[in-house]
């Protein structure tokens, strides 16, 4: 495997710095958008992200890790966060993080579940619920500045569950190059013609890039989400090194 | 102590004192894997040591799994801040594989199915502290959990107990390995926190 180099000094990337929330929107029920700003940002690549700290009054704390959603505005960096049932960060991420209330941030972390500008061959993107958050980054870096066909499948349990919705419709419009194709696992919109059910051969058939030519596949979600989307990447004779997974799973 | 954020209480949870910092208690069993899981034919299964002098012993599945299987309950700390306490694995000591290999070698680099490599110093792998196992709380190790064979080193960040291992290559100088050359860091203690180089 390649190595890749990650930008941002050393000292920078690794120091835990204040991050204080300047906005925060509900994507779905269930998932919120949090903007933090941060002094000196040093910028990041797409598909990176960064850890979260968060330390109680009598010194308790707990660290999570968040994928950033969009290229840096300046100093202003967005994550966005799914609440887990009887979680222990993200429900207070979501629910009861005061506007203007200061938390801490490290990074940007991560070299390997990335996109660069310069990677100008086709990208597949498979997101898997909020596994969508790293490759939305990707489509917003790409956004005026690249040419590489990208082509999104995105599988949710429910047309509800769909993150970033209205900006995946209007940027299939918009952005020339980009394909987004729904996956509903459970219940489709009315005149999809696609029945509801899992991720299977024929959406990656009807909706990827042909196995032998050069694309390059990011595929994120729950681990058994992942398992199965690189499994029928493989069976469809796409390269393995070619295939970058990032799985999320646990508390 | 960190910047105190406003109404953030946590949840505690008393686990004596074994989930080291920054890392969170898990039940459940997650995976983090950089690219799609290898499917390894046992007939085609082989577990190699690679001294620095060239020398080369070998393993086939056979051959492996008629050596002494030990017993170990340990617990387990991902880079990803997930902890798991009380996991229970069978298979071999690294110790009994290393026994006749003639080497002066300060580090190994350690090589799995489908290309990952990780490093870390010989003696980490030596004195009962790691094994390569193939089972995995009562039944058979699952391809994406490593299966057929990964290396355990559970005193170290789990990305070092590498998945779907083949070989270990004795040698004289450090080499970095996947995501140590991602910047991840080259020991990986969790108990220091080593997460990142720099750490």
């Amino acid at each position: 495997m390649a190595r890749a180099a990650i930008p941002g000094r050393l000292s920078v990337r690794r120091a835990w710095r204040p991050a204080v929330l300047v906005d925060r929107w509900a994507e779905t029920s269930s998932a919120s958008t949090l903007v933090l700003e941060v002094d000196d940002w040093p910028g990041h690549l797409a598909g990176q992200h960064v850890d979260v700290q968060l330390t109680a009054e009598d010194g308790y704390q707990a660290s999570r890790s968040y994928s950033l959603a969009a290229p840096a505005d300046g100093d202003r960096i967005e994550i966005t966060v799914q609440r887990l049932p009887r979680g222990e960060v993200s429900p207070f991420l979501v629910d009861e993080l005061a506007p203007e209330a200061v938390l801490e941030v490290r990074g940007p972390l991560g070299g390997w579940f990335v996109w660069r500008a310069k990677d100008r061959g086709p990208v597949l993107l498979v997101a898997g619920g909020s596994g969508i958050v790293p490759l939305m980054a990707m489509i917003r870096a790409r956004a005026g500045v690249s040419r590489a066909p990208f082509r999104l499948l995105y599988s949710v349990r429910t047309p509800q569950d769909r993150i970033y919705a209205a900006e995946l419709h209007r940027r299939a419009e918009d952005d020339g190059g980009l394909d987004v194709a729904w996956v509903h696992t459970r219940t489709a919109p009315a005149g999809d013609p696609r029945p509801p059910g899992r991720l299977g051969a024929d959406d990656l058939a009807g909706h990827g890039w042909p196995p032998d030519g050069d694309a390059t596949c990011y595929v994120c979600g729950p681990t058994g989400f992942v398992e199965a989307a690189s499994t029928l990447l493989l069976a469809a004779g796409h390269d393995p090194g070619r295939i970058r997974t990032e799985r999320f799973g646990g508390a | 102590m960190g910047i105190i954020t406003r109404g953030f209480r946590g949840r505690r949870v008393d686990d004596g004192g074994r989930t080291p910092p920054g890392q969170y208690l898990t039940g459940d069993f997650p995976v983090l894997s950089a690219g799609p899981t290898p499917r390894v034919p046992l007939d085609a299964w082989t577990f190699t040591v690679r001294a620095e002098s060239g020398d080369v012993q070998a393993w086939s599945w056979a051959e492996l799994t008629a050596l002494p299987v030990e017993e170990v309950t340990v617990d387990i700390h991902c880079v990803t801040r997930w902890s798991k306490l009380d996991t229970v694995w069978r298979g071999v000591s690294m110790d009994t594989l290393l026994a006749k290999v003639e080497t002066a070698a300060d580090y190994a680099l350690v090589h799995s199915y489908g290309g990952y490599t990780t490093n870390l110093p010989l003696e980490d792998l030596l004195g009962g502290q790691a094994w390569v196992v193939f089972e995995y709380d009562g039944a058979e190790l699952g391809p994406e959990h490593g299966g057929p064979a990964r290396l355990l080193v559970p005193h170290l960040y789990f990305w070092k107990s590498a998945k779907w291992v083949r070989g270990i290559d004795l040698r004289h100088q450090d080499e970095p390995g996947f995501w140590e050359q991602l910047g991840y860091h080259d020991y990986g203690d969790p108990w220091r926190e080593q997460r990142y180089q720099g750490d």
